[in-house]
Parts: structure tokens; C-alpha cells; sequence
């Protein structure tokens, strides 16, 4: 058994003259203090990683920083999965009994720390160094060539894919933490400038700064339960050139064995947390998931099935394209605001129910996916 | 070990892939070994340069000086007749399903192959 004890995020965009480690901090020390916890409690810290700042060692680097002496910490490195990965570690881990608290946190000046240019080639390096690197692909590019072929298989529109851009950034507007708090329209998203087509700028998720942080403890440490009801994994290959058929991907894997896992299926479901550094991304997943049919899931976005007061609400801070990314940490608020929404703590953004949750995380280039349920107990 | 061939990523104008002889599956990340069955020693084999476009994205933001001084581009994934996926250039007006050829060009100071549509 494991509960999210406690939740913390910063706000996303710029943080100026903050370093990675000041942002991880940051969001540390708000999620310990959700759990009513002190620093010394925490026993054991799994944090990803940051491209402003490399490490080999970043877990133990953020430990002195933080000031912290762990008896269990290290990095892990999956990408845009790394959140939903380090939580489904640090569920097992105090569920084994090596550790009773752990941090897990990710944070990056990635937006102030390094130009826009260094973002977008530290993250094409996801790709073969000589088979397609030395092409000139972008992880826009990566993403466009598999949403060519989506669009292809299925019949899906680049006004369909639009939907999920202007769906995240009506969500964003309820948030003051997203980077983004200006409404746009399909028309915005089609008229915006060609990135690696079919994707347009207004498809992809912007570089951020921030960070993110929450406890994972053996035991409840205040009313709310939270727990992990179960997660499971799928890695079906890294490189895109590599990549299985689009009916192969690792999402349907994941999801069958995190549905075996945690003895629940779609449709227990009440609110739904899904990786979107894409518009296509966001598509495909829900789609993968069975949140919606395969080739309908825009038609959800038109009815309001995954507003804030549909039947699926879906990533109600804004989501990576439009709360924002920055890296490690991107994905991780999906969780916060998962918790947010499970304690009754939304605000204006509170769902009607959240009892059940889905998330849903995705790195490299569908390389690899964790797919996780939570559930509240009373 | 198997001999590494100079393909288009040293420079030189050929499409590589290797075939296994134990398993026959073909693999065009090089490898010392089969990565379907593991069998050592896969044999090495020119491409004829001939496939089918997979999927393709135009690249119109390139993130160095060097690459930027080609946008657009058209990143392609060609299914080859030989069995495996590669990525390439090719021309912007390709659609998937279009049946290509290689030949090769340089961008960002390197030999790339590049696609355009079968005669």
C-alpha cells in the first residue's frame, strides 16, 4: 500500500535567476509541508534529471542542497514517463519497506537557464546519433512524423488535432500557475507558424521553468488517502525509426497490465491525467487508453466530455501545452493537480467527482509509457 | 565482430542493413548481433535505395545555423523493398504510400540520403 501524502508545484514559465536546484527546492518544500511532514522524515528521494544542469549524481546533489540526509535516493531517467515512473518506484519502494517517505521531485530552469535553441537540441538527442540525428529532426519532427501517419491510419484533421490545444489553454485560463493566460481559437492553433508539419506552433507544449515535487509514505499522514491502486510499464523500443506499428504502441500495453494491476478498467474512471507535449500525443493516448474511440477522441474534445465539467475532465491545470513543460517536472503536474482535484482542493477547477484517477505518461518518442491508477479511501 | 560497411552515415553513398542468418529478420541500427534473436554475426548487405514513404514531417524550425540554413526540409520513415524502416530527406511534395528511390545530398555540411518519387 502507498498514499500521495502531499503535492507541491510552482507556477510555470519564467523563473528568473532561479537554478534547477532553487526550483526542485521549491516544490519540495511545499510538498513536504502538504504532508504535514518535517524534512528529516523524509527518507527517500528519487528525482529526475535536468538538461540546464547535468549530473551524474542528482539525487544526492539535491539531497545536501536540500539539506537531507536519505537512506535510499537516486535519479531516474525516462524521459517525459520520468514522474509517473519515479512514483511507481517510490510506491513500491515503501511498499517493500526500504523507505516510509519519499520525495520524488523534478524541477529545471529550462526556459531562463539555456536559449530556446539549446532546448530543442538537447531534447532531439532522444534520437539514433547516426541514423536520424544526423538528419536534422527536431522532437517536433519526431512527434510530426508519427501524427502524419496517425492522421493517415485514422482520418484524423489537423482542425481535429487543434481541438486539444485550445481545450488545454481554456483549462490553463482557470489555473495562475500556467504559463499561458491568453484564450485561442482552432483558427489560432491552424494560423500558427509551421514547426514540423502537421504540427504548428501552437500544437506543441512550450519550454518552461519550474518544478514539482510529492511524498509517497507507507502510511496516510493526514485525512485524505490518496493511494496508488496500481501501475504498470511498457517499453517497446527508443527511436522512431524503430518504433512498432502504430496498433503495437506501448500505451495499450501499459494500460492492460495497469488495468490487472489495480483490478479496475476504463470505465471506473473519473478524471484523466494524459502526457500532451503534443496535440497529436494527447490524441493518440486517449485513444490508446480507450478513453476514446480510436479516431474520436477530438469529437470528445467538441462535446465537452473532457472539460472541467464533462464526463472525463482531462488535465484541468492546462497540460504541458499550455500549464507548460519543463522537463522532468511537466509532467508531474498533472499529478498535483490530479491530487488537487482527488482532495477537493481545485478550487474554481474542482471536478464534481475525482474519486478514481488515470494518468498517463509518455517519453522519449512513445518509447516509454507508465500508466497508473489512483484511487481515494475513505 | 562483424565489419562495419561505410554506408551514407561515414560518407559514403550506400544504405546499409544487415540480414541475419539464423532468423532472417533484417535490422538497420549495426549491430554485432541479431537483435530479434541474438544470433552473432548478422550479414551485412547494400540496399537497392527503393521503398515506400511511412510517414513524413516538413521541418520549417531547425534549431542550429547550420540545419537552418535548409528549412523546410522533409523528414521521411521509408519502408525499404529490402524489410526495414529508415529515416531520410526527400521531396516536400511526398505523400505516404508514394514509392521512392534514394540518391544523396549533402545538409549541414554531411552526405544524407535523400528520396524522391520512382520513375
Amino acid at each position: 500500500m502507498s498514499f500521495i501524502t502531499g503535492v507541491g508545484l510552482t507556477s510555470y514559465g519564467k523563473h528568473e535567476g532561479s537554478s534547477s536546484l532553487d526550483l526542485m527546492s521549491k516544490a519540495a518544500e511545499m510538498a513536504i509541508a502538504d504532508a504535514g511532514l518535517k524534512r528529516a522524515e523524509i527518507d527517500g528521494i528519487l528525482c529526475g534529471y535536468s538538461t540546464v544542469s547535468p549530473h551524474i549524481m542528482l539525487a544526492t546533489v539535491f539531497a545536501e542542497h536540500f539539506g537531507i540526509q536519505p537512506s535510499y535516493a537516486h535519479a531516474v531517467q525516462v524521459g517525459g514517463a520520468t514522474g509517473l515512473a519515479m512514483t511507481m518506484l517510490a510506491h513500491h519502494l515503501v511498499d517493500a519497506g526500504v523507505a516510509r517517505h519519499v520525495l520524488v521531485v523534478g524541477g529545471e530552469n529550462r526556459l531562463t537557464g539555456q536559449s530556446r535553441d539549446a532546448s530543442i537540441q538537447a531534447l532531439a538527442q532522444v534520437g539514433h546519433p547516426d541514423y536520424e540525428v544526423t538528419l536534422g529532426p527536431t522532437i517536433p519532427a519526431y512527434y510530426g512524423l508519427v501524427a502524419s501517419r496517425y492522421m493517415h491510419e485514422y482520418g484524423v484533421t489537423q482542425e481535429d488535432l487543434a481541438e486539444f490545444a485550445v481545450l488545454m489553454r481554456a483549462h490553463a485560463l482557470t489555473h495562475p500557475g500556467a504559463q499561458f493566460h491568453d484564450a485561442i481559437t482552432v483558427a489560432d492553433v491552424m494560423a500558427s507558424k509551421p514547426v514540423a508539419m502537421p504540427l504548428k506552433l501552437l500544437d506543441c507544449c512550450p519550454v518552461s521553468d519550474g518544478g514539482a515535487a510529492f511524498v509517497i509514505s507507507r502510511e496516510r499522514t493526514g485525512t485524505a488517502g490518496i493511494r496508488v491502486r496500481g501501475a504498470a510499464q511498457a517499453h517497446t523500443h527508443q527511436h522512431v525509426t524503430a518504433a512498432p506499428a502504430l496498433s503495437e504502441l506501448g500505451a495499450e500495453i501499459a494500460i492492460a497490465k495497469a488495468k490487472a494491476a489495480s483490478g479496475l478498467a476504463i470505465s471506473d474512471v473519473r478524471y484523466a491525467a494524459v502526457y500532451d507535449s503534443f496535440t497529436i500525443t494527447l490524441a493518440m493516448l486517449l485513444e490508446d487508453l480507450g478513453l476514446a474511440e480510436r479516431g474520436e477522441a477530438a469529437a470528445l474534445v467538441r462535446s465537452g466530455h473532457f472539460g472541467r465539467d464533462g464526463a472525463m475532465p482531462l488535465n484541468t491545470h492546462g497540460g504541458l501545452l499550455s500549464y507548460g513543460h519543463c522537463g522532468v517536472g511537466g509532467a508531474m503536474a498533472h499529478l498535483v493537480e490530479t491530487h488537487l482535484q482527488m482532495t477537493g482542493r481545485a478550487g474554481n477547477r474542482q471536478v464534481r467527482d475525482a474519486s478514481i484517477a488515470l494518468l498517463h505518461g509518455d517519453g522519449g518518442v512513445l518509447s516509454t509509457h507508465v500508466s497508473m491508477f489512483l484511487e481515494r479511501v475513505r | 565482430m562483424s565489419e562495419r560497411a561505410a554506408d551514407w552515415t561515414k560518407g559514403v553513398e550506400a544504405i546499409v542493413y544487415q540480414s541475419c542468418g539464423a532468423c532472417g529478420k533484417t535490422q538497420y541500427f549495426h549491430r554485432s548481433f541479431c537483435a530479434a534473436c541474438g544470433a552473432p554475426e548478422p550479414v551485412t548487405k547494400r540496399a537497392s535505395g527503393a521503398g515506400t514513404v511511412y510517414a513524413t514531417s516538413l521541418v520549417c524550425r531547425a534549431a542550429t545555423p547550420e540545419t537552418r540554413a535548409h528549412v523546410p526540409y522533409n523528414i521521411l520513415l521509408v519502408d525499404t523493398v529490402e524489410g526495414f524502416r529508415m529515416m531520410a530527406h526527400g521531396d516536400n511534395d511526398l505523400a505516404i504510400g508514394d514509392a521512392v528511390t534514394a540518391r544523396y545530398q549533402s545538409f549541414a555540411g554531411r552526405l544524407v540520403p535523400y528520396f524522391a518519387k520512382a520513375k
